[in-house]
């Protein structure tokens, strides 16, 4: 088999040309798909590590998906809030062992503003039940500190001591911002690869002073003559929370907890297992993510038939070819083994350059796309999958090798000793 | 007497619904022998190689080869005979143009393990060894394609092909067609004294009466093949 294989390599080497175009065929088609999948893979395993440890997650009452992405992933906008006593009480459930209530609703140059409390530093998880960590400087101490994701401080080149204007909202600054209370910066988190990289953390209390003179909306006439002292005199107890991260004293209370406070009389509250709404949100995109995965498998079985049109367009000009290897002893299984070897190896050489143009291209690229957009590629190296496709891709080559090896093999045996061109 | 490399007795052939191509009573190619097989073109020589080498399947009569019964045997049997026993020569050398010089001349013992084991070693020195008796010993050359050879020496090179291996029958089929006089009567001496050399049976096939002199026997295809005459009538 080896002499049939490196005849066959021989064989498609005098027809480079043609042979590399088929071979980038294929590895375009197998670079779609790999890239696809991975980009899908990437994308959950990048939302699904981007928290841990909590339990349960409640807001306002809307869909469970809505409150997941604007509470962990900082994408829309809540459509109400829950109410300070309504948070008091869920933290003083007895099944409720921690809170972090944070409230949203602000931005910075396009980057989003969170309120917390000190807890969330301690609290919020990621990964493998990964603590955020203070790269520079320190946690917000002072009302108007605020703590900065990596991707904020590398972006805006903000670093411990940086003084920064919040906006109202999250349209652009101007008329909008609170320049009459601005923060500085008091530390930078070590880069995570989830959206904490992307927020500005300050203190729950920060936003209630922020928003001292903007009660209705906009910004009050008189709100510049509030002095800061002043502010700083106020009772800063915000009176609403965007939503609660919650941690529970046993997981398998869990369901009981969260009935309860879906059932909660007094306000309408929602709450969700980030896990489970997670499941709900790839259940929505999975209808896209599987019309793509069929069209770049189609566009496989395109690079495979460029496979089987450059073999057989080539057949015509090679019956010398095989009636010389005919009858220097070649048996009809020798021709067809050559012509499906010959498909193989198209096949094989395509399908790893597809998956190692796709892992190059995404290993440049990663980086790129989670500094620009925020879209954190996770896990997405070289895998079982490129090992798989360029398995199925090779086989499937094969297979349809078969179909000029048959066309070779009868127009051979016909042929007999001497063709005659 | 040692049975004949080649007898056929009877044997008629015709393309599917064509007119028979061939009526040989009786034909035989001596082992060690060097037959001269002369025939103008349409005359059933290609046919007739073809049957011998085992890719056309004979419909009457019988064709024994190195004392195997072609006719009895199955496609794949008659192919791994060709294969093991029979080196050929085509008229325009038909070398595979993406294969070295060297490679070429080794090609049948890709297909055949008797070929390989009958060399013993290495397949590639014994094809050097080969050529290098044919006169092509330049090591630079052997490792050139085979296009880019002169003519002169890519009928060298088909020559050691079909000698590679010691088959014990060479089939030549108009290997001198394309040469000058004299390149043709060197050839012939050169195939001659290999195939002497290695006890092998040569049946070399022209429409050139000419050379007949330089072979052990002559026959004309028209004379022994009846269905010629018959068409002509």
């Amino acid at each position: 088999m080896n002499s049939i294989l490196s005849l066959a390599l021989a064989s498609l080497w005098n027809r480079k040309g043609t042979a590399i175009l088929t071979v980038l065929a294929v590895a375009l088609s197998v670079a779609l798909f790999l890239g696809v999948d991975k980009a899908r893979e990437g994308a959950r395993e990048g939302f699904g590590s981007t928290i841990s440890g909590t339990e349960l997650i409640v807001g306002a009452r809307s869909g469970p998906i809505n409150l997941l992405l604007y509470s962990v992933f900082r994408l829309g906008d809540a459509t109400a809030e829950i109410s300070w006593p309504t948070y008091e009480m869920i933290a003083d459930r007895e099944d409720v062992a921690w809170t972090v209530p944070i409230s949203l609703g602000d931005s910075h140059r396009g980057y989003r503003v969170m309120g917390t409390t000190q807890d969330y530093f301690t609290r919020y998880k990621y990964a493998d039940r990964q603590e955020l960590s203070v790269a520079s400087g320190e946690l917000f101490d002072d009302l108007f500190d605020a703590v900065i994701g990596a991707e904020v401080a590398g972006a805006l080149g903000y670093e411990v001591g940086t003084s920064m204007v919040l906006t109202h909202g999250l349209g652009a600054g101007g008329l909008m911002d609170h320049d009459n209370r601005p923060f500085r910066v008091s530390g930078v988190l070590a880069r995570t690869g989830t959206p904490v990289d992307r927020t500005i953390h300050v203190s729950l209390e920060a936003i209630t002073a922020i928003h001292v003179g903007w009660e209705t909306g906009t910004r009050n006439p008189l709100a510049d003559s509030i002095s800061e002292e002043m502010v700083r005199s106020f009772d800063l107890t915000p009176r609403t929370v965007t939503a609660v991260l919650v941690g529970l004293e046993r997981r398998g209370t869990i369901l009981r907890t969260k009935r309860a406070l879906d059932t909660y009389p007094r306000e309408a509250l929602l709450a969700i297992i980030p896990g489970q709404a997670l499941s709900q949100l790839w259940e929505v995109t999975s209808v896209a993510e599987r019309a793509l995965i069929a069209v770049s498998l189609f566009v496989i079985a395109v690079g495979l038939v460029s496979i089987l049109t450059s073999i057989l367009t080539s057949l015509n000009e090679r019956r010398r070819e095989m009636s010389i290897l005919r009858a220097t002893g070649a048996r009809p299984g020798h021709i067809f083994s050559l012509m499906v070897l010959e498909a193989g190896a198209l096949g094989f050489v395509g399908a790893v350059l597809g998956a190692f143009v796709i892992n190059l291209a995404l290993a440049v690229a990663g980086p790129i796309l989670a500094a620009r957009y925020g879209v954190s590629l996770v896990g997405t190296g070289p895998g079982l999958t490129d090992l798989y496709t360029i398995g199925a891709v090779t086989l499937s080559a094969l297979i349809i090798g078969a179909v000029p090896a048959w066309t070779a093999l009868r127009r051979s045996l016909a042929d007999g000793l001497s063709i005659k061109l | 007497m040692s049975e004949p490399a080649v007898e056929i007795r009877d044997l008629r052939f015709a393309y599917d619904g064509g007119p028979p191509l061939l009526d040989l009573p009786a034909f035989s190619l001596g082992r060690g022998e060097r037959l001269f097989l002369r025939g103008p073109s349409g005359s059933g020589k290609s046919t007739l190689l073809g049957l011998i080498a085992g890719v056309l399947p004979a419909r009457s009569g019988t064709v024994n080869v190195l004392g195997h019964e072609m006719t009895k045997l199955s496609g794949a049997a008659r192919d791994k005979i060709r294969a093991d026993h029979l080196g050929v020569i085509f008229q325009m050398f038909n070398l595979v143009p993406y294969l070295s010089v060297t490679a070429n001349a080794a090609l049948p013992c890709r297909f055949s393990s008797a070929r390989r084991k009958a060399v013993g070693g290495d397949v590639s020195e014994e094809a050097a060894r080969l050529l290098a008796r044919l006169g092509l010993d330049d090591s630079a050359l052997l490792k050139r394609r085979v296009v880019d050879l002169s003519v002169g020496q890519q009928q060298r090179v088909a020559a050691a092909r079909a000698l590679i291996g010691g088959p014990e029958i060479v089939i030549a089929d108009e290997p001198t067609s394309a040469l000058d006089a004299d390149a043709r009567d060197r050839f012939i001496a050169l195939l001659s004294e290999e195939a002497e050399r290695t006890g092998a049976a040569l049946l070399f096939v022209s429409h050139d009466a000419a050379l007949a002199s330089q072979f052990d026997r002559a026959i004309d295809l028209v004379e022994i093949n009846h269905a010629v005459g018959r068409e002509a009538a």
